[in-house]
């Protein structure tokens, strides 16, 4: 079947089968291989998108359901000349990531808690990110980097 | 003010850009166009006599082109064991062979067996439903102290034992040992199980196999974290391809902590199979692919005893280990509770006698080898676990009595074979307790049992031996390699430098940290300098990373290379000034003759060398690029202490960690904030092992834990922040940079401190109780909690 969706704010068709996983779709088809798949039972978060403005494991949805979606992938995270969001640019002053392969969905999840929650604590950082494994940092500074990020002072809500 | 460039400054990773960006270049992402896709059909049972394969169905299937089995493999070898070890009695190991897929029996639940590769993924794995198998099953061998006695079920028939090896590490100091702890004051004995761990990199495995019959050039891209060993193994031991029609390419790698350091069955596959159909051939591990047939970590039973006399000195210390070695040897898997877990058992302490017994075992479990720390994981943790026991025992406070037994002097020649360099491991603990605040802890505890709470505090050190390892060394203790690294430095002609390393990168950051030293070295900015590794194309060959050893080898590598292009270039220099190389400095960036106004830009340097108009021809090459391979003389010794705080809720057992510090001396740091963050990591991979942690086979031989729904990875909510410190240097003495390696440390040194921790805490509570195993998980903790009660 034919699904046409919004990544990133262009308009995207494709043939898929009833089968094809919406990540399959981002990474296979349209060459998006940002996403990332680390697990195949939805665990890991590695495949996180924004699909309508939510944060979504897009190995847990079809990309037959998403016809007609606003996608959001960390590709489009940037800005066109390649600046990085604030967002973006907090885990790299912070160190937030090491191997970088669960990165993308911990950015696009980290950027969903933002959008809900401007000024979390170190304990909602924490719970909001559940669903993302990273394996390298430990998570000590994605937790800074989110917390860099929403705009609050760090060492007065990230005592080490 | 600290640095911002150069040796010491935390500049930020220039590699972040392209993963921040969703533009990085995994093995995942590589699709050569043509390719195949193979799925693995695997074992189901854990042990079988593998009496028919039948493809005939399957072989008809949609899009299937071609499927594999163990007798296609006939006449091809098999994954070679890359150490040696040689048992007690002079004997070497039994090393029964690890086929590409399994011929005649399987072994563990995950054995490949057939190999269908089919236009698609799908059609693939919809083929290997037709595969009919006739597997007689065979009892499983699970239990390692069973597998050993007489009448158990043989993993391996050939060999007629499932004992691997008896090692004894001194052999000649048993007698001794024996006799110290016969006539000591005290002796501690404690018996523990180091729980089996599963790596878990956040990036499945991959291969992708090319081939081009044109040219008889095989390449295979894959995740490795040594792809010169892989080309080496597969090239030489399996596939029978020399290094010039052999090309592996690891590109960025997410993650690796050992498990991607091992050649693998599935890379030899694709390797093999795109040669044979002519195409690209593309495997991409599931995660539940991962959990059964990437290599596990850790899994050793022990009893250790701590002899002290009647002043608390330690006077010798006996261990027994049962270490997995699941159904086959890995490639390094011998070596790991042998020669990296025997030398360290001396730990930071001055202990005259020392004997360690080894008994490896093969059981039919998936293959077990270097995780994170590999070997000195399980030598600290016995050793800091059973010092915190005698302290107990004893009545005396466990930091000074670990104190009292400091190694202080050095050189320092321990009992198991390696010698300490350097080290003060009084600095790093008066660190630890400032950071820690220990001060402060009984306030903290009264506030916790105002809640019902009971809280913990534990403390260890730990010492580890990386830079891994020099070659002479390690061929005596059976190593089938050499274990230097190499490193080409080339100047091109603008000045832009490139530095092909063997060291791989894969989340540490060399892209960043390896210019730092470049641009001091030769006074340039870093921005010229760029990092080309994992590719065996592009660079000389090396060994890789693994063992902490990428900048205390693969350092030094770069250094000496770079000392050479300097010593040219100062040539180049002293006869565009008509001045002697003897007067020649680095200031400021450019190229001066000492005591005068005069001198030159790097860039009039590197444009002389490759348009050599105004150049000594009759003395020097034209050109700028040198290599350098380096073999260590010793081992590096980081070491440091580290300090955990934990509540527990003694109603539901549930352990929490409040706190935890870690002093480090790692020698010399080119990046601090790199540096922070590998410790950061491996705290929460100690803090996995001691808590959430661990792969749990049933009697059948069935892995239960084979998911993130039954195995517990470390979560954002699990941990604490940390607080680590690595001021306290002591510089190694051997390498150029005074380096040791930080990439272990963290996950070494952690989970002693967080069990000692919850016995603390236990206790305190008025829970008498002197050992409790990892992971433990509130049901463990809790049960605990009712024994000792009852």
């Amino acid at each position: 079947m034919k699904v046409t969706m919004t990544v990133n704010g262009a308009t995207c068709s494709g043939e898929v089968e009833g089968r094809t996983l919406l990540v399959s779709f981002l990474r296979d088809t349209l060459h998006l291989t940002g996403t990332h798949v680390g697990c195949d039972t939805s665990q890991c978060g590695a495949c996180v998108v924004h699909v309508n403005g939510r944060a979504v494991k897009s190995c847990t949805m079809l990309a037959a359901e998403a016809e007609g979606a606003t996608v959001a992938t960390i590709e489009g995270m940037a800005d066109a000349d390649g600046t990085l969001s604030p967002l973006q640019q907090a885990f790299q002053d912070h160190h937030g990531l090491q191997c970088g392969f669960c990165t993308p969905g911990m950015v696009m999840s980290a950027a969903a808690l933002l959008a809900e929650n401007p000024k979390p604590t170190e304990h909602e950082v924490r719970h909001y990110l559940e669903g993302n494994i990273c394996r390298c940092t430990g998570y000590h500074n994605i937790v800074k980097a989110v917390l860099a990020a929403s705009g609050q002072d760090l060492p007065a809500v990230a005592a080490e | 003010m600290p640095k911002d460039h150069g040796i010491g400054a935390s500049i930020k990773r220039r590699e972040d850009v392209r993963f921040l960006t969703g533009t990085g270049n995994y093995t995942d992402d590589i699709n050569i166009r043509g390719q195949a896709h193979v799925y693995f059909l695997r074992s189901d049972v854990a042990h079988g006599r593998l009496n028919k394969v039948d493809t005939t169905a399957a072989s008809a299937m949609p899009g299937v082109i071609r499927i594999f089995t163990g007798a296609d493999f006939a006449g091809v070898g098999g994954l070679p064991c890359g150490w040696q070890v040689t048992d007690r009695f002079g004997v070497a190991m039994k090393e029964p062979g690890h086929p590409v897929l399994a011929q005649g029996k399987v072994r563990h639940v995950g054995d490949p067996i057939a190999a269908i590769v089919a236009e698609t993924l799908e059609q693939a794995r919809d083929a290997a439903e037709a595969i009919g198998l006739d597997i007689e099953e065979l009892p499983a061998v699970v239990d390692m102290k069973a597998a050993i006695k007489d009448g158990s079920a043989l993993v391996h028939d050939e060999i007629g034992s499932n004992l691997c090896y008896d090692w004894g590490f001194v052999e000649d100091n048993k007698a001794a040992v024996d006799a110290a702890i016969k006539g000591a004051a005290h002796v501690t004995t404690l018996e523990l199980v180091n729980n089996r761990l599963i790596a878990n990199p956040m990036e499945p495995r991959v291969a992708v196999g090319d081939y081009h019959r044109a040219t008889d050039e095989s390449t295979l891209y894959t995740t490795s974290q040594n792809p010169h060993v892989i080309r080496l193994l597969m090239g030489a031991f399996v596939l029978g391809i020399p290094e010039h029609k052999l090309r592996v390419v690891s590109p960025d790698v997410g993650g690796g902590f050992g498990t991607k350091i091992f050649h693998y069955a599935e890379e030899a596959f694709c390797t093999f199979a795109a040669r044979k159909l002519n195409r690209p051939v593309k495997w991409t591990s599931s995660r539940s692919e991962a959990f059964m047939s990437d290599a596990h970590g850790r899994d050793h039973v022990t009893k250790i005893e701590l002899a002290l006399d009647a002043d608390h000195n330690f006077v010798a210390i006996r261990t027994e280990t049962y270490a997995n070695m699941g159904a086959y040897l890995s490639t390094f898997a011998p070596s790991v509770p042998t020669w990296l877990h025997g030398t360290l058992m001396a730990g930071n302490y001055k202990t005259p006698h020392i004997y360690v017994n080894v008994k490896a075992v093969f059981t039919n479990t998936v293959p077990v080898d270097a995780y994170r720390g590999a070997g000195r994981p399980e030598a600290t943790y016995q050793l800091e676990r059973v010092i915190d026991k005698a302290a107990r025992e004893l009545g005396v406070d466990p930091i000074a009595l670990r104190r009292q037994n400091f190694v202080r002097e050095f050189p320092y020649q321990t009992p198991v074979a390696v010698v300490y360099d350097t080290g003060n491991y009084d600095a790093t603990m008066d660190k630890l307790i400032e950071m820690a605040d220990m001060a402060g802890f009984p306030a903290r505890r009264a506030a916790s049992e105002a809640k019902g709470r009971l809280r913990g505090l534990g403390v260890n050190c730990y010492i580890e031996a990386c830079g891994i390892a020099p070659s002479n060394l390690v061929g005596q203790l059976g190593a089938r390699a050499g274990l230097y690294e190499s490193a080409t430095v080339r100047v091109n002609a603008t000045g832009g430098i490139v530095v092909m390393t063997g060291s791989h990168s894969h989340g540490q950051g060399h892209e960043t940290a390896f210019p730092q030293v470049i641009a001091e070295m030769l006074g340039v900015d870093e921005s010229l300098v760029e990092i080309v590794h994992g590719d065996t194309a592009r660079g000389p060959m090396g060994m890789g990373t693994y063992g902490s050893r990428s900048l205390a080898v693969g350092g030094s590598a770069m250094v000496r290379a770079a000392e050479k292009v300097l010593n040219k270039a100062k040539k180049i220099a002293a006869h565009l000034m008509e001045a002697s190389d003897q007067d020649i400095e680095i200031k400021d960036g450019r190229f001066h003759v000492a005591g005068t106004d005069k001198s030159v830009a790097w860039g009039d340097i590197t444009l002389a060398a490759y348009v050599p108009h105004n150049y000594p021809l009759e003395d020097l090459e034209p050109g700028l690029e040198e290599t350098a391979f380096y073999d260590p003389s010793n081992f590096t010794y980081p070491a440091g202490a580290y300090a955990c705080e934990v509540e527990l809720d003694p109603d539901t057992g549930r352990v929490t960690i409040e706190r935890f510090a870690a002093a480090d001396d790692f020698g010399n740091i080119i990046n601090p904030m790199i540096v922070s963050g590998q410790v950061h990591g491996g705290i929460a991979q100690g803090i996995g092992q001691a808590l959430l942690e661990g792969a749990v086979y049933d009697d059948n031989g069935q892995l239960l834990t084979g998911s993130y729904m039954d195995y517990a990875m470390p979560r954002a909510t699990d941990v604490p922040f940390y607080s680590v410190d690595h001021s306290c240097v002591t510089p190694c003495t051997h390498n150029p940079l005074g380096v040791k390696g930080c990439g272990e440390a963290g996950a070494i040194g952690s989970p002693p401190a967080v069990i000692n921790a919850v016995l603390d805490a236990m206790n305190s509570g008025g829970i008498k109780i002197d050992h409790i195993d990892m992971p433990v998980s509130p049901a463990r903790v809790w049960a605990a909690i009712q024994t000792a009660k009852a």
